[in-house]
Order: C-alpha cells, then sequence, then structure tokens
C-alpha cells in the first residue's frame, strides 16, 4: 500500500515504534557500518572515557528513527532529507533485555510542492536521545 | 589549542570507489533490524547507508594534521542528509568532503563537514556532519 498525500495531515501521529538495542545489535551495527569505536563495544573501555556503560551509535539511532517515516509512507525511497542532534547516548547494558527505545514522529508540515515534514521523537526511558530530528518525504499525489 | 580555521573551505581529494553489493546493503538493513519489504532484494540501500562512505572520508581528514583536530575529545553531534537519489547496488561511490565551518562553542570547538557522495559523475547524496571537539576540563 502506498500512501498518498491525500492521507495525511497537520498534526498526524504516526504509529510509535519501540526498538530494543542489545549488544548484539551494536556488534552487528559495527560490523556492518564500519565504526568500530569501542566505546560501542568494549564496556571496560566506555567506563575508561567517562560514560556509565556501552553507548550506541548514534547513526544506528538515527538509522533506526527513520523506521517511522518509512514504515509510514512504505517507499524509504520517499524519504528526500533527513537530519538529527544526537543529544544524549542511548545506554546499552550486557542483558538480553537490552534497552528499549521509544520512536514517535507528527506530521509538522505539508508544502506546495508537494512534499511532506514529519517531526521525529526519540526517547530512551526519560531521556531524549534525539533533538531537531525532521524528516521531508516526497508522497504520491 | 585549538582547530586550524585556515583549514575552513579545505577540499580533500575524493575517496576511493566503494562498489555498494547487495550484501553490503543486507549487512546494514539486518543491523536496522528493518523488515521493510523493499529492503528484501538488497537492491535499495537504507536512508542513512551512506554514512558509510561518508565517514569514512571524514576519517581522513579526522586524521589529517593540519586540521589540528584532537580526535580523542570529539563527539559526533549531528548529521543531515539530503537525498538526490537512493543508493542501488552496484553504486560505486565516491566521496568529495569539504571542511565548511569552525568555530568556538564555549571551550568546545564545533566543525562542520560537507560531504558529497556520488556514484560515478552523478551525485547522489549530500551530507552534513557536525562534530564537537570538547576543549580542556574547567
Amino acid at each position: 500500500m502506498t500512501l498518498k498525500i491525500s492521507d495525511v495531515f497537520i498534526g498526524q501521529e504516526l504509529p510509535t515504534l519501540d526498538l530494543t538495542f542489545t549488544r548484539a545489535d551494536l556488534v552487528a551495527y559495527a560490523n556492518a557500518s564500519g565504526d568500530q569505536n569501542p566505546i560501542h563495544q568494549d564496556e571496560a573501555f566506555a567506563k575508561s572515557v567517562g560514560l556509565p556503560d556501552v553507548i550506541a551509535h548514534g547513526m544506528l539511532t538515527m538509522g533506526r528513527a527513520i523506521r517511522v517515516v518509512t514504515d509510514w509512507v512504505g517507499d524509504p525511497t520517499a524519504v528526500i532529507s533527513y537530519s538529527v542532534r544526537m543529544t544524549r547516548p542511548v545506554v546499552v547494558p550486557n542483558t538480553a533485555k537490552g534497552s528499549i527505545v521509544s520512536f514517535t514522529g507528527k506530521v509538522a508540515q505539508i508544502n506546495d510542492d508537494g512534499t511532506v515534514q514529519v517531526d521525529l521523537g526519540a526517547v530512551f526511558g526519560d531521556t531524549k536521545v534525539l533533538g531537531l530530528a525532521r524528516a521531508t518525504v516526497r508522497l504520491a499525489q | 589549542m585549538g582547530m586550524n580555521h585556515d583549514m575552513i573551505g579545505h577540499v580533500y581529494p575524493r575517496s576511493k570507489p566503494y562498489l555498494v553489493t547487495s550484501e553490503n546493503i543486507s549487512a546494514f538493513v539486518e543491523a536496522l533490524g528493518d523488515s521493510n519489504p523493499a529492503y528484501a532484494d538488497g537492491i535499495v540501500a537504507p536512508p542513512t547507508f551512506s554514512i558509510v562512505v561518508t565517514m569514512n572520508a571524514m576519517d581522513t581528514a579526522f586524521h589529517d594534521p593540519a586540521l589540528q583536530l584532537d580526535y580523542s575529545r570529539l563527539v559526533h553531534s549531528d548529521q543531515k542528509f539530503e537525498y538526490v537519489r537512493p543508493i542501488r547496488v552496484g553504486d560505486e561511490l565516491t566521496v568529495s568532503a569539504l571542511v565548511e565551518e569552525i568555530k568556538p562553542l564555549g571551550t568546545n570547538e564545533i566543525a562542520t563537514f560537507k560531504t558529497d557522495v556520488f556514484s560515478g559523475d552523478e551525485l547522489v547524496v549530500t551530507g552534513w556532519s557536525k562534530i564537537v571537539v570538547r576543549g580542556p576540563e574547567a
């Protein structure tokens, strides 16, 4: 199913996604992205540089947040711009349960050129981990 | 000692070509845990896949002695992408990295790198990465 511009209104809330981050996810992302910084895998190293524990790659959080939009639109190639500020890290303990981040989205603007701006949120516990997060998508007429 | 402001406007040489394979795409999709059927055949890459090549290109800049950047105090704070088209399997990506801005922010310094990602001669996506280099502890 393809989302059309006529299906969209300002203030519309997109379905929330609660996604789990585990140590295994961080290893997989490190290998897939090439970012092998030990703060994302090595607990002793992370603590030695003042972090509470291993933290997720900010780009993994960014990569997952856009799913709120792409799951909603269906076609991920509809995204024409995407930006975030990585305000706080997602701390990932060495447990099977991992950490859960709640991702939200809301239609902020419908532009004259038929593109739609979605403002995104990402909350871990009671901490906002992304700020100024927004994506613009081009939808079918 | 801060970063070298004379480097503002400097463009680094084009990075070596990176061939996008369906294995690369699938590994990235799997790491994101994204089950969108659009990625199932490993042809189209997710929007943030471009970081694989832009981060690599910026790493070259980060370690350039002329930039005088203290890598151990670097934090990636903001990321933006503007897409011309999605990255696809078979693309041979090269990156042109520009030092767009360096400025103080309190005791820290912030720098913005603009990264144009090409497949051959075609511009595919432009990225902007803002980094913070933490100053000495008070």
